[in-house]
């Protein structure tokens, strides 16, 4: 009942044009709890960005109340998912709890999804119909997908040719395919264009699908189709393909006309100039922008991703809300978990420093990116990021990616280092 | 480098603005974050969370003597100590933010 009047009021004031910030530093909400001081932070999204901005809240400044909203009570990471599908990890190897996010650091964890913002009032509304204040909200919801670029592509038809680019229910959907498919069949890619998330993870599943081929269904041929004309760690996919895989994998670009343009569910056809190709299993990736909450908030541009300052994260739509992770636009900074990560370690530094009125520290941003072309062959790409005339560059002479040519046991080595990437980012982030 | 400022030099940075925080105890245990501190924060992702706690394979860097650490990085950078990725980093940084860096690690616990 008191929450209702407080809500009918907040939104009064909104609509009087009064900015209620004063006014809400007093108020009662449900995020209103003692140790308040002006220092309250709103989390949308539990998965690399919003969890890494919670947890570094938290380290930078335990007195900080951090709430951060996500409807799922455990999170499956994609990195890794491609592994999954060579039989290599299971679910439980995926999967991470909020535990220690809860108790250890003491981030109060709502299994919710948020559904409004308003950044005038500075309040986010849950699904349950609560409102929460907040002094500064950050936005890491990841992508949402753009269903009607390919004709006879949709929602309902991601249930039939799954894209598995959501890790969860998808990903095991696409597997029992992968393992289903009669021998010798062929399974079909349709990547995605630009930009989308994870650079070389279209290319690492197709590897990892050859790993379990390999095994189990040796004479299956794997083909890609790709709008796109080249892709990240191209030479080196390729290189360890015609190695460890021979003729299995095939890969057309846009230069082929491989560009798919329509997509017929019955008899499991793609059309594009190129050529009309049928496959036992496809696995269509669509093209991408922010997730949902971004547009409904009004964070997003033309390009149906978020601006952002590329020091602080913040908006460069609304004052106080934070964009980090897949939908933000961090100039050269691939889409991946470790970037989202790493920014959100700067966002954090920066929400913490300004909250407590101290000088932000310069930031620097990283990126690695592990993929498994087999089992033990890995390779890798780097980065390092600085603002450089309000874009993140690359810094020239840093970065790259493996070496052509290197040994297989440098190979195996890159391997070994991802799975130990995988241990210790979700340790650093869900378990520490 | 940039050093942690000390718990009374940022109240009294803050003492302009007291009045907007309810009590000075908490704002007191807070302090500036020191480009080290930024930077290595993301080491964590490969090296464990602190430096500690990696999968295995990648080393952890909690409790590394400051010289050592600093003299690896260079090393790193300069290809006299080869790597599979770590020149890729190294190279994204002075050698006066490398040494902020080998600064801050020292600190942590291993
Ligand atoms: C197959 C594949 C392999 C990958 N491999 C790697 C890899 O090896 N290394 C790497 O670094 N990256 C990898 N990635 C990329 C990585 O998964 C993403 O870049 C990363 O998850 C982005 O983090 P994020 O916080 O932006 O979004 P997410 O991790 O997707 O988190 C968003 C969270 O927000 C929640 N959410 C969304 N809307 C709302 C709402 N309205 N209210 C509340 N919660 C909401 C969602 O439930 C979700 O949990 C891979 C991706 C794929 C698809």
């Amino acid at each position: 009942m008191q929450k209702l009047q407080r809500r009918t009021l907040v939104k009064a004031l909104a609509a009087a044009g009064i900015a209620s910030s004063t006014f809400g530093l007093q108020a009662c909400s449900s995020n209103d709890k003692s140790q308040a001081n002006g220092k309250r932070v709103v989390i949308i999204g539990g998965g690399f960005g919003g969890s890494t901005v919670a947890k570094y809240i938290k380290r930078f400044d335990s007195s900080t109340q951090v709430t951060m909203i996500e409807p799922k009570k455990t999170y499956m990471t994609c990195p890794g998912s491609n592994w999954y599908l060579a039989g290599l990890v299971d679910v439980d190897y995926l999967t991470h709890d909020y535990e220690t996010l809860k108790t250890k650091h003491g981030v109060n964890v709502l299994h919710q999804m948020a559904t409004g913002v308003d950044a005038v009032a500075k309040t986010v509304t849950l699904d349950n119909g609560e409102v929460l204040e907040y002094d500064r909200l950050v936005v890491s919801p990841g992508i949402d997908f753009i269903y009607d670029a390919i004709e006879g592509y949709s929602e309902e038809v991601a249930e039939i040719f799954p894209h598995a680019w959501k890790a969860g229910p998808q990903t095991e959907l696409l597997a029992k395919q992968i393992q289903e498919m009669p021998q010798g069949g062929r399974f079909l890619m349709v990547a995605p264009p630009n930009p989308y998330r994870c650079s070389p993870g279209p290319y690492e599943r197709v590897s990892m699908i050859a790993e379990y081929f390999k095994k189990h269904n040796p004479t299956a041929t794997i083909m890609v189709l790709d709008p796109k004309t080249k892709f990240s760690k191209q030479a080196l996919f390729g290189e360890g393909w015609r190695d460890v895989y021979g003729q299995m994998i095939e890969w057309y670009g846009s230069q082929d006309g491989a560009t798919v343009t329509k997509i017929d569910v019955a008899s499991k056809t793609v059309y594009s100039d190129f050529d009309e190709v049928s496959a036992d299993v496809i696995n269509v990736i669509p093209a991408q922008k922010a997730g949902k909450i971004a547009f409904t908030a009004g964070l997003t541009d033309d390009s149906g991703w978020c601006p952002v300052d590329q020091d602080t994260f913040e908006s460069k739509i609304h004052k106080d809300v934070f964009v980090v992770g897949d939908a933000c636009i961090a100039g050269a900074m691939p889409k991946s978990g470790h970037s989202a990560s790493s920014q959100g370690k700067m966002c954090a530094a920066a929400i913490v420093s300004s909250l407590n009125n101290l000088p932000m520290p310069p930031t620097r941003n990283v990126n690695t990116c592990y993929s498994l072309v087999a089992e033990d062959y890995g390779i890798s790409v780097v980065g390092v990021y600085e603002n450089k005339d309000g874009r993140l560059s690359g810094i020239p002479g840093a970065g790259g990616v493996s070496k052509a040519g290197a040994s297989l046991q440098e190979r195996k080595m890159e391997a070994d280092y991802a799975r130990s990437w995988y241990q210790s980012i979700t340790k650093d982030i869900w378990h520490s | 480098m940039l050093k942690r400022i000390p718990a009374f030099a940022a109240s009294v940075l803050l003492a302009g603005n007291l009045s907007l925080l309810p009590s000075l105890a908490s704002a007191e245990q807070v302090q500036a974050i020191s480009m080290g501190e930024a930077f290595a924060t993301t080491c964590f992702q490969c090296h464990g969370p602190e430096g500690q706690h990696t999968g295995g394979t990648i080393p952890p860097l909690a409790g590394y003597p400051r010289d050592l650490m600093l003299q690896q990085l260079k090393d790193f950078k300069s290809g006299k100590r080869p790597s599979t990725i770590m020149d890729r980093h190294v190279k994204g940084y002075s050698d006066a933010e490398l040494e902020a860096i080998a600064d801050y690690l020292a600190t942590l616990k291993p």
